[in-house]
């Protein structure tokens, strides 16, 4: 029977909800598949093996524990060989990855090593006699593409937040396993981690994102957003690019064409038109709300709900609204 | 330094897309296509390195059909030494194909630094400059955000997702670029006059049997028309409650 590879992504130790996303994903495909088992990956230091029965309740039957105290940052070269080593060894069916900063990172390079091709941003997949099939958004998600992978293994990154992790225990038997290579010998080494923002939650992953536009009028009104965003108490903030190419904001904030792609379950548009540039980075959000005061904007064609009306007026009493349907929560 | 920027034509993006005849790809006719942004700040790095280190060279290689030739002489016009073609009747899906038609170009060309944009917007993937890397089993930084050389080393900024990672890497090395690198400088009429003169060697190129079919496009559905709820604040009200009862996320 078929078996899959899953890679349990971490960061300081934490198993990160992208990578119990991944897990989820090798369970489903495991199944589809007629029911094998899913070998999941995690590397991290000392400490990440109490993480396994985490990873073990997502439906992995095994997890491979690599600690070493060299792995609290990210090491590429350490995973491209160790999960490579591994993946070569278990003759698995697909490996599943996320299309996180890491997992962008670290899929091709595993892929090549193993001499096989690989598709990321990955929105869902389905199983062929001889092929494992998924659909893939191009041209800024304008276009989805239906792919089919020949090669064994298929090598596939997901898109975060379009598989819920989710419960679905199997024994998560243990295996501990040492690094391929010795972290000191890396060539590439990240020297640090630097956390922005004090445990903000992330924009590819919360459930709830509020993003504001050049509609706020200046970076002090950005506070509008970020007050809406913690009465919600699940969102990040983000922003358009023209608020990022003006600086109110930090590069990474960007949602659109060039910066960060989201799906949340819920995106509140904050004085923003609704840019080409900007839709390619949310339209696949579940439900998008939208507040401008033109009511011609483009941003009102996507949203689910609109309000036309003055943001520092409308956004307070939305903040203020949502703050106390949250507490009768 | 040597600096080879592998370089990408594709579309404009700002348009409704068409399908084309054989369901399996976009209709490219009446299409504008320039180089990709991503792929234009890999040249801008090239270039500022070559500013700084007197004796340096770019060259600019990108894989296609004849019409990619313009895409190289863009990268020409911004200050790139040459360029080459790798001729092949048609840029496949499949990443690894084009990283290993690629590498085989550039595993002999001695180059210092090997930069790639971090993605192009029509295929979406991401893949090409981490899978070269591993084929010439050269060092790799992806998605970059700002970028030292000296003495042979250097040290970028990669964005992660609330974070940022600071990395270390020795040369020879593999990049790809993100946004916020730099700004990409326009190419002068001195530039583009220069360009036409610089030497753009044509190879063929054998592609490799590809691991990926794109089996069909298809637009996305559309998102079901939304409503306008109301105006001003005094709509707030309905707004939460179909936040509550309809759409289910409040």
């Amino acid at each position: 029977m078929a078996n899959v590879f899953a890679f349990a992504e971490t960061r300081g130790g934490e198993v990160r909800k992208v990578g119990l996303e991944a897990v989820t994903a090798a369970r489903m495909l495991a199944d589809k598949l007629g029911g094998g088992e899913v070998h999941a990956l995690v590397l991290g230091p000392r400490g990440v093996a109490a993480k396994a029965s985490q990873i073990g309740e997502h439906g992995a039957d095994v997890v491979i524990v690599v600690e070493h105290p060299d792995l609290a940052n990210y090491s590429p070269e350490v995973a491209t060989a160790t999960a490579a080593d591994r993946i070569k060894a278990g003759n698995y069916r697909a490996a599943i990855f996320s299309t996180s900063a890491q997992g962008r990172d670290l899929a091709p390079r595993i892929a090549a090593r193993l001499g096989v091709s690989v598709v990321t941003d990955v929105l869902s997949f389905d199983v062929e006699a001889d092929s494992i099939v998924v659909r893939h958004p191009m041209n800024i998600g304008k276009v989805i593409a239906t792919i089919a992978i020949t090669s064994q293994p298929a090598v596939i990154a997901m898109r975060p937040n379009v598989i819920a992790p989710a419960k679905n225990p199997k024994p998560g038997r243990v295996e501990t396993a040492q690094p391929a290579m010795d972290p000191a010998s890396s060539r590439v080494k990240v020297i640090e981690t630097k956390q922005g923002g004090g445990g903000k939650l992330d924009l590819a992953e919360a459930p709830v994102v509020v993003a504001g536009g050049r509609g706020l009028k200046s970076a002090e009104n950005f506070k509008l957003v970020e007050d809406l965003a913690a009465a919600f108490g699940n969102a990040a903030v983000g922003a358009t690019r023209a608020v990022t190419d003006d600086g109110w904001r930090p590069h990474s904030d960007q949602i659109g064409q060039t910066g960060r792609l989201v799906s949340p379950e819920l995106y509140v548009a904050v004085g923003i038109s609704g840019a080409v540039q900007h839709l390619a980075g949310m339209r696949t959000s579940k439900t998008i709300v939208a507040v401008n005061k033109d009511k011609e904007a483009p941003i009102f064609k996507v949203a689910d709900y609109g309000i036309v009306g003055d943001v520092f007026e409308v956004i307070p009493a939305l903040t203020e609204a949502v703050r106390e349907a949250k507490k009768h929560h | 330094m040597k600096i080879a920027v592998c370089v990408k034509r594709v579309p404009d993006m700002d348009v409704r897309f068409r399908i084309a005849a054989d369901n399996a790809s976009v209709d490219e006719a009446g299409l504008k296509f320039d180089i990709n942004d991503f792929d234009a700040w890999s040249v801008e790095a090239a270039l500022k390195l070559k500013d700084a280190n007197a004796g340096s060279e770019v060259t600019a290689i990108s894989l296609g059909p004849d019409v990619v030739q313009e895409t190289i002489r863009k990268a020409l016009s911004m200050g790139a030494d040459k360029g080459i073609q790798l001729k092949v009747d048609k840029v496949p899906f499949d990443g690894l194909a084009i990283a290993r038609t690629l590498a085989e170009e550039l595993k002999s060309g001695g180059y210092d630094l090997i930069l790639f944009g971090k993605m192009s917007p029509d295929s979406a993937n991401g893949v090409v400059g981490q899978m070269v890397a591993e084929l010439l089993g050269l060092p790799c930084v992806s998605a970059i955000s700002s970028l030292e050389i000296a003495n042979g080393k250097g040290k970028a900024k990669r964005e992660l997702e609330g974070a940022q990672e600071i990395v270390e890497f020795p040369l020879p090395a593999v990049l790809t670029v993100d946004e916020g690198l730099n700004q990409a400088r326009l190419p002068s009429l001195k530039g583009i006059m220069a360009a036409k003169k610089k030497p753009l060697e044509v190879k063929p190129a054998q592609l490799p049997q590809s691991q990926l079919t794109v089996r069909k496009v298809e637009l996305p559905p559309e998102r079901k028309a939304g409503r306008i709820v109301g105006e001003g604040a005094a709509a707030v009200p309905e707004l939460v409650k179909l936040l509550q009862t309809e759409a289910k996320v409040l």
